[in-house]
């Protein structure tokens, strides 16, 4: 597969001068709202402030990749005197947890950068500079893009297995 | 015990933009909890928040209803742009009857309660009756339930949000708790959530009565807007605005450090207190230290008030940062915020800033209101140096003062003995239990109701105003947009009017440019009573929006050239909402509430005879003056001599039918005497009347004496 040049962005969250307040998570949700920002619900954010205000706690995680089983073993961090939870760094929506899934479909949310935007929401909107945006380009293999259709597919593939999806499609195949 | 939702009371499709267009009625007595749809038309008339919290009490609460009786009811509220992407739109708002003034008091918080409500689908949570067992309400999104709180009785009102989080497995929900003060029926409890307080009135009392220990809410549902590209539009230059305003603090040479930035006021931040120390009074409000601010006194309170903020940290969807966790020593950990950082040393007269951050987290655990609380505990010392509490009520207290304060908070939060039985009713209820005269210790109450202790010398025509009549019976919150005193120099005050897009229209420039701090044009006599009350009316109308919409007054009404204004708020109502208002709507649609507010309180007793500043407030008095500028901002008001609005006015306001009700009930007359006449040659000579013990309340010119006597 050829390689291509591909413009990463990468967020650098400094939680030392997050203040909690969950802007961010309420220009994520309505910035993927459809249509964009009729409705916020910060429930559906892509980005998440995980916050325990006595402990001196105020980190902001983003959504990552779903993870269908939760973690065998986990970790808690102290770090400066400060214990950090188990899931506390942890990306990605899980059955661990209720973070980063959709509360109506139940379907994991992953943050998309924004992609086609100058910059993320959560960047353009947090006034107190607690994420900026950095790009660099690297090379990557060329990736063949998922369709919507593909995406949904590969979804149940992953939940329910590949034959029993094929099983199932030619099963309701012949029924219609 | 449990309880869920019995019934859902729905109109039909409606899209709601905004609102979520329900509320939660919760019967504690039986424990019958119903989702009611609620009228959209409200909104057009009230708008949200405090406004639809007045039409409620106005038509559900019998005027002889008193605070601890079952029919109180106690409406947790958020505003109308809560949950709505609005910056800083985060207030809840708690609406009852004070059992302090017996009138209805409404305190705020601000926090991450109120956007949560609406996230799980309710604008208010209105509670009725009272539980038979001490209860928390656990509510995420449809599912609703009355859980028993035994365990939780007598727990702080910061450690018990932990332990419902926790007991819930719900780390993300959003808890409103009172302690140990709310639970005895403290007239000073406050509602404690998270970095913030609803503290004036005693509404955790009634919470308290109703035996609610706490509420938590986890919602996750959507907020829509009707017009969101336009919204986020306007949101943009209100960013780009608040961005400047943080890179551009307001010159100090002539405001007050803490008031150059928006957002309340930053005491967490800023360490200058010159201001407050010298200019506020200590004690039981008696006396001001106009010396006390020295280097030696800055450097020790810098290196404390340094090492005790570990964080600045903000409420919900505001970049601002006006409160602070607090690490203070051995100190138990909380968070504080305003003035609370000064408010016992004050009274307390201890000049060490460590006692402050000593006493604030029992003082918050314990859930006590943090202007009223101190001044009590001061008027507690005065009782005790005079001998009105004897040896038998102080056994065991502390020889030292600061463990005297100790003492009596806990007492007081436990209404433990005498003194902290009589304590906890405030300064006015446990004078009138002692038979002492009224104003001799209980001196710096308005309406029943501890006022912030400041004590000054010239009459300040707009504060008079404010203070005799506005709503929250409690100037703390009710300056904001008009600088506190006139700037000396006039290259100064032309430097200020050229950016001030806040003002109504350009006369308000020309009165700022004019107003001087001495001679013709300044105070007690100018503002002229027709400025003053244009002045007025605007500041407390933008208060009124704000507590409507739910927007921290530290960003509207109480902030010089503040984010919201006048002519901004309505481009964000209209788009969130829907409603295509204009200025004269907003103004007609809040004066309206105003209005029906006042009558309400009318309904409850409330005349000209109760709104009176404290006599010792000013040193320099202007009794007929005073009388005459009164007189006048009723009329102006369109209220009658006796503070009641005119059915002229509640009509032109569509309140037809609350004239008709002040009429049955005999409280709106047709009486000449009531109607205004100016006086424009009324005596401005200076008297010392109100200095005097034993004199009227209030002051009442001659040919008016058959009013007083009515």
């Amino acid at each position: 597969m050829a390689k291509i040049k591909k413009k990463i962005r990468t967020i650098k969250i400094n939680a030392d001068l997050c203040n909690g307040c969950r802007t961010c998570e309420v220009v994520c949700s309505a910035g993927h709202a459809t249509p964009r920002f009729s409705s916020n619900n910060p429930a559906r954010a892509r980005i998440h402030v995980i916050t325990h205000r006595l402990e001196n706690i105020f980190l902001p995680v983003f959504a990552g990749e779903n993870t269908p089983a939760q973690c065998m073993g986990r970790e808690k961090y102290v770090i400066d005197g400060k214990e950090y939870d188990e899931c506390s760094f942890c990306k990605a929506s899980c059955s661990a947890r209720g973070r980063f899934i959709e509360p109506d479909s139940g379907l994991p949310l992953r943050c998309d950068m924004c992609e086609g935007e100058e910059q993320p929401l959560c960047v353009e909107w947090c006034l107190n500079k607690v994420l900026t945006l950095e790009e660099r380009e690297e090379e990557v293999e060329e990736e063949v893009k998922l369709g919507e259709m593909e995406l949904g597919l590969q979804l149940l593939v992953d939940k329910h297995g590949l034959e029993k999806l094929v099983d199932t499609i030619a099963r309701m195949s012949q029924k219609s | 015990m449990f309880y869920c939702i019995e019934k859902i009371y729905q109109r039909g499709w409606n899209m709601r933009y905004a609102e979520a267009g329900y509320n939660l009625e919760i019967d504690l007595a039986t424990g019958n909890i119903e989702k009611v749809e609620t009228d959209p038309k409200l909104m057009e008339l009230h708008l949200g928040g405090l406004g639809t919290d007045v039409k409620i009490h106005y038509d559900r609460v019998p005027p002889e209803t008193q605070a601890f009786d079952p029919e109180n009811l106690l409406i947790f509220s958020a505003g109308l742009l809560c949950g709505t992407p609005t910056f800083s739109a985060n207030r809840m708002l708690v609406s009852t009857i004070s059992p302090q003034t017996g009138l209805l008091c409404y305190p705020m918080a601000g926090g991450f309660w109120a956007s949560e409500l609406k996230y799980a689908g309710y604008d208010k949570v209105i509670m009725r009756n009272k539980s038979p067992k001490l209860v928390y309400i656990y509510i995420n999104n449809d599912k609703v339930e009355l859980r028993d709180a035994a365990h939780l009785k007598g727990k702080g009102a910061l450690e018990v949000q932990d332990l419902i989080r926790e007991e819930l497995n719900e780390p993300d929900a959003q808890v409103s708790a009172i302690g140990l003060a709310g639970e005895n029926r403290c007239f000073g409890a406050s509602i404690e959530q998270s970095k913030s307080s609803a503290s004036r009135g005693g509404a955790g009392a009634v919470m308290g009565d109703k035996n609610v220990k706490a509420i938590a809410v986890r919602g996750t549902k959507d907020i829509y807007l009707a017009n969101g590209p336009e919204f986020m539009k306007q949101l943009k230059i209100l960013a780009d605005w608040i961005d400047h305003r943080n890179h551009n603090p307001l010159p100090n040479k002539n405001i007050m450090t803490i008031h150059t930035g928006v957002g309340s006021p930053q005491a967490m931040k800023i360490v200058d207190e010159k201001w407050h120390t010298q200019g506020f009074a200590w004690g039981n409000s008696r006396r001001r230290r106009k010396t006390f601010w020295n280097d030696e006194i800055e450097k020790q309170w810098t290196e404390v008030q340094t090492k005790a903020l570990r964080r600045f940290i903000s409420c919900f969807n505001c970049p601002q940062q006006c409160g602070a966790l607090i690490t203070h020593e051995d100190t138990p950990r909380y968070m504080a915020k305003c003035f609370s950082k000064l408010s016992y040393m004050f009274a307390a007269e201890i000049d060490e800033q460590g006692f402050n951050w000593e006493i604030l987290e029992p003082a918050f655990q314990y859930g006590f209101d943090s202007f009223s609380t101190p001044q009590v505990l001061a008027m507690g010392v005065e009782l005790r140096k005079d001998g009105i509490f004897t040896d038998e009520d102080w056994e065991g207290c502390p020889t030292d003062i600061a463990g005297t304060f100790f003492w009596l908070l806990d007492k007081m939060a436990r209404r433990e003995g005498r003194v902290g039985d009589l304590l906890a009713d405030g300064c006015y209820g446990a004078c009138r239990r002692l038979g002492l005269p009224e104003g001799k210790y209980d001196h710096n109450n308005i309406k029943k109701h501890e006022q912030m202790c400041v004590k000054l010398g010239m009459m300040d025509p707009l504060y008079y105003l404010m203070y005799a009549t506005n709503e929250k019976v409690s100037i703390t919150q009710m300056e904001g947009n008009w600088p506190q005193e006139p700037f000396r120099e006039m290259a100064d005050r032309e430097e200020f009017v050229k950016d001030w897009p806040h003002l109504p229209d350009d006369r308000f420039k020309k009165w700022f440019l004019d107003w001087e701090p001495r001679g013709e044009f300044a105070n007690p006599f100018y503002p002229t009573k027709e400025i003053s009350a244009e002045l007025v009316d605007w500041m407390e109308m933008l208060h009124n929006i704000d507590d409507a919409l739910g927007i921290c007054c530290g960003m509207g009404s109480f902030c010089l050239k503040p984010a919201y204004h006048i002519h901004n708020y309505t481009k964000f109502i209209n788009a969130a909402t829907g409603l295509n208002l204009d200025e004269d709507g907003l103004r007609k649609a809040v004066n309206r509430s105003r209005n029906l507010h006042r009558a309400l309180q009318n309904r409850r007793g409330l005349r000209r005879k109760d709104e009176v500043p404290p006599k010792d407030h000013w040193k320099h008095r202007f009794p007929e003056y005073e009388y005459e500028l009164l007189s006048y901002y009723y009329n102006f008001k369109g209220w009658n001599m006796d503070a009641i609005p005119t059915r002229k006015r509640l009509e032109e306001l569509d309140l037809g039918y609350v004239a008709d009700d002040l009429e049955k009930r005999g409280i709106l007359k047709d009486d000449p005497d009531l109607i205004y006449v100016p006086n424009d040659n009324v005596s401005r000579e200076e008297s010392s009347i109100y200095l005097q013990d034993g004199q009227s309340d209030f002051y009442i010119p001659d040919d008016h004496v058959s009013r007083k006597e009515g």
